[in-house]
């Protein structure tokens, strides 16, 4: 029996990635947290609940069916472990969750890491009332079960999947109260000609989805600044700056928020793969070659969760990824079909360099909220209370960073471990310290990589 | 370089670094410290946090009760008290053999003057009646409890420097030099010279102690430690349990905090991380003391490195082999509530050459020969 290949992740870049595993006569063992193959963009409702891939895909409905057809396909000449989180690595050694219950262990030899991305949200006041969601949570529930996430959405922020889903909830019928996003109509037509230099069927998608609401008389604010969100048991109201500066109130009772997406990186950053700060995504990024090789042997890593590239060039990523793990292994590497994808990974990257430059994460309007918005919701901690410790930690023990704030303020403590808020912490401590989000550091991933219940566990059966 | 003169360099800001810098400065000493990180960032800063006399070894009973004076008045002397609660240090047994074990320390203790309410099996759960059916017995420490390991070291490191000494953060020593009169210890920017050195390196402090001829056969140690999502609050002491194998306490926000088994330290490279399967391993003994706890999501696990001697009791006083230089490292995993009174130990026997808490057997001599 061959050492095992192990893929975390059943998305784009995971699916393709065991496809040319299989064709060169690898078994590779592949996870995914979720019920079915499909990943993030391509997720599928529950058995019971049928709807055609137009309904749920739309545009992409045949891309989705290719990605859902080619794992079917697949699946006889898989270890494939559906429902089972990945949640920690250690050497060689993957501690899995099965069903939310049953914990297990696994080796492998090589791995590549492809768990997506997380949506990347900003503080507001009112962000923490019942109700109000990320653009990807409400995506979710429109696609898995079908439902909005109110009568009355707001959606809020910038970026693609900002426009799309404000598409998608027309599409289904669902009322928008508005779409408020934080680019300005000039900043993004300044940019289209690039784009469509870049990737023109994408840029046209996003012109498209943009006609669809102007069509259906959406209100539209571009360029705005979201000021808070009001209501007691859910959201009443919107309030926004609008782009030309004046207060506007939009009566909504649900909000989704979303400025762009962020690499899942735990996984990575717990398998040991360094970091590095990157300033055109404004993100820190797991250090990776663009085969998807890490420093760290044996470990690659494909599609959002390396770089947000989005689905096309996470089919193109993990296939390179693949290829490299062929090549660590001995086996046949077809240079020609490597070429082809670097060619095409270039391209891609190119245009999501393009695309991160037209949608920067608002910095500006977060230096802007009020001291006392919650920053960590899990925790309760506000930006005063960050920027407390900072003024006393500034004279006295300097020097500060991140993970020294969360030390002292709790910032990133809680049940998500600073998924939400540990990029938001690093810009403001950045602001408050005068340096750079480099220096500001980030929130260091420890084991599990998502909270794991507490249960009896019988571990001699565990490697 | 122009070295700069003091009366007395310390090696390490963890707990019993920072505290030693604290008690010389407040008696007009000057001091740096020197600190390869950031004060508090090794094992003073990530532990379990438990803040008990109960069950230590009678060779630590003493600074542990001298620890205690302080920290009971830690707010009015460094402005804040870390979160120290004296919730009580409830140590309880799984059978008979364990329960002996409590009954047998009762007498240690009360040969110290340390106060313990044994509980048999009945009185014991109507007191705690959360506790599961497999604990028999305990026995309570009510002076005991816990505090908040991340907020200690650097605000006794704030306090020294309030009174006077020198903290330096980021400053590794590279090299320490002794001419038989004076230490001069270098870091990457700076070079010390003083007639006095505290060795408060932790782990590391062992090597130092090698480096005057002093054998110290410590070896790292890294308790594996995990976290709950916060919980109602219902656990109000600090629970332990004979052998040691679990130990749980839950803070009043409701995260219950629980540690068991070693994780894997790298002391070379200063990283440290958590077992997995000793946290597994974790779950069920901590299911045995609180059933209750079934199904609580754990939502992070770490550990950290401290340095353990083969007596498992730290080393504590001066040099066997070089004068001026003193001892005060591989605390062995219990070196948390140590710490305060580890710095009015040290401060004494830097500038009055002795002090009145007995600590004889833990001396480095031991090791000699
Ligand atoms: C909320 C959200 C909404 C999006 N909506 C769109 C959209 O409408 N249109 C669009 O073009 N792009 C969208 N994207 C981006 C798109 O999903 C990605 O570009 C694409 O799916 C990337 O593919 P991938 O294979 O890298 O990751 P994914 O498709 O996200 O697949 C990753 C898979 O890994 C699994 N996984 C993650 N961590 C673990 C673990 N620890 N253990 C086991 N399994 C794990 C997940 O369950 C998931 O199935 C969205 C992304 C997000 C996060
Ligand atoms: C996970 C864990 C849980 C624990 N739980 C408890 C508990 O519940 N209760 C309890 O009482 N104890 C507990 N302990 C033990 C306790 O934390 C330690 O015994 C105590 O903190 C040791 O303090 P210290 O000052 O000797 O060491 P440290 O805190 O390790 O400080 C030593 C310092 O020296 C520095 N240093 C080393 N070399 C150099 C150099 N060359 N130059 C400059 N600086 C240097 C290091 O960076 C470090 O900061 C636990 C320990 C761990 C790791």
């Amino acid at each position: 029996m061959t050492a095992a290949v192990a893929i975390i992740g059943a998305g784009p870049a995971g699916v393709r990635a065991a496809e040319v595993l299989v064709r060169a006569g690898v078994r590779p063992r592949v996870f995914d947290e979720g019920l079915a193959a499909g990943g993030r963009i391509y997720q599928r409702p529950p058995g019971a609940f049928k709807r055609s891939a137009k309904e749920l895909y739309g545009l992409e409905a045949a891309k989705a069916e290719r990605v859902h057809n080619i794992f079917a396909k697949l699946e006889k000449y898989l270890d494939y472990r559906p429902q089972t989180l990945v949640w920690d690595i250690a050497g060689k050694t993957l501690f899995t969750l099965t069903g939310g219950t049953a914990y297990g262990t696994e080796t492998f030899e090589q791995i590549i890491i492809a768990p997506g991305a997380v949506d990347r949200v900003m503080p507001l006041p009112g962000w923490t009332l019942p109700g109000v969601t990320t653009l990807g949570g409400a995506q979710i529930a429109l696609k898995t079960q079908g439902v909005a996430i109110g009568e009355k959405v707001a959606l809020v922020g910038s970026g693609p999947l900002l426009w799309l889903l404000a598409h998608q909830y027309v599409q289904a019928g669902a009322p928008l109260a508005a779409l408020v996003d934080t680019t300005s109509f000039a900043a993004k037509a300044r940019a289209s000609a690039a784009m469509m230099a870049g990737d023109a069927a994408t840029t046209l998608k996003g012109v498209y989805y943009t006609a669809t609401l102007r069509l259906k008389r959406i209100p539209i604010h571009e360029g705005a600044v979201p000021v808070a969100i009001r209501g007691e048991e859910r959201p009443r109201e919107l309030l926004i700056k609008d782009g030309k500066g004046r207060d506007v109130t939009i009566a909504c009772d649900a909000v989704a928020l979303g400025w762009g997406l962020k690499p899942e990186t735990r996984l990575a950053d717990i398998a040991g793969v360094p970091f590095d700060y990157d300033e055109v995504q404004q993100n820190w990024i797991p250090v990776r070659e663009m085969s998807g090789k890490t420093a760290v042997q044996g470990v690659y890593l494909a599609g959002d969760g390396a770089r947000i590239g989005g689905a096309d060039m996470a089919e193109l990523a993990g296939a390179r990824a693949a290829w490299a793990v062929l090549g660590e292994r001995g086996a046949f590497v077809d240079e020609d079909e490597v070429n082809r994808l670097e060619r095409a990974l270039k391209k891609e990257a190119a245009y999501r360099d393009v695309l991160d430059k037209l949608f920067p994460f608002p910095s500006e309007i977060l230096a802007g909220l009020p001291e006392e918005t919650v920053l960590c919701r899990c925790e309760g901690v506000s930006i005063a209370g960050l920027k407390r410790t900072c003024a006393a930690d500034a004279v006295a023990m300097t020097p500060l960073e991140v993970n020294r704030a969360k030390a002292f303020t709790r910032v990133g403590m809680g049940r998500c471990q600073g998924r939400m808020c540990g990029h938001t912490a690093s810009e403001i401590l950045a602001r408050e310290l005068k340096c750079g989000v480099r220096e500001a550091g980030r929130l260091r991933a420890q084991p599990p990589v998502k909270p794991v219940p507490l249960v009896p566990v019988t571990t001699e059966a565990l490697t | 370089m122009t070295p700069v003169e003091t009366d007395v360099v310390v090696v390490g800001g963890g707990g019993a670094g920072c505290s030693t810098a604290w008690h010389l400065a407040l008696r007009n000493t000057r001091v740096v410290l020197l600190e390869r990180g950031l004060v508090g960032g090794q094992a003073s800063g990530v532990n379990y946090g438990g803040v008990r006399q109960q069950g230590r070894d009678p060779a630590e009973l003493p600074i542990s009760a001298r620890s205690r004076e302080i920290w009971q008045k830690l707010k009015s002397l460094i402005g804040t008290e870390a979160e120290y609660v004296v919730s009580g240090h409830l140590k309880l047994a799984r059978n008979d053999e364990e329960a002996k074990d409590l009954e047998r320390y009762l007498e240690v203790a009360a040969g110290y003057g340390l106060e313990l309410r044994y509980l048999p099996e009945k009185e014991l759960k109507q007191e705690f009646p959360w506790l599961g059916p497999k604990v028999v017995a305990g026995s309570y420490c009510a002076t005991d409890g816990a505090a908040n390991p991340r907020l200690l070291a650097p605000a006794i490191a704030r306090a020294a420097r309030d009174a006077g000494a020198d903290i330096r953060q980021q400053a590794e020593v590279v090299d320490i030099a002794h001419d038989g009169d004076t230490f001069t210890v270098a870091t990457k920017e700076a070079v010390f010279r003083a007639p006095v050195l505290v060795n408060t390196a932790g782990y590391w402090g062992g090597a130092i102690a090698e480096r005057f001829g002093e054998p110290a056969p410590i070896s790292s140690f890294s308790p594996n430690m995990a976290v709950t999502e916060p919980i109602p609050y219902f656990i109000v002491p600090n629970l332990g349990v004979v052998g040691g194998d679990i130990y749980l306490r839950q803070i009043d926000r409701g995260n219950v905090i629980f540690g068991g088994g070693r994780g894997f330290g790298d002391p070379e490279r200063v990283r440290s991380r958590p077992s997995a399967l000793r946290t597994m391993e974790s779950f069920a003994l901590a299911l045995e003391l609180v059933p209750q706890l079934k199904g609580v999501e754990v939502i992070r696990s770490w550990t950290g490195i401290d340095g353990d001697m083969p007596d498992h009791i730290p080393v504590v006083g001066p040099s066997s082999t070089t004068k001026g230089l003193f001892h005060a490292f591989g605390f062995s995993g219990h070196g948390f509530q140590l710490g305060p009174g580890i710095g009015a130990i040290m401060s004494e026997l830097v500038l009055d050459g002795k002090t009145p808490t007995p600590i004889e057997p833990l001396s480095i001599g031991r090791f000699a020969g």
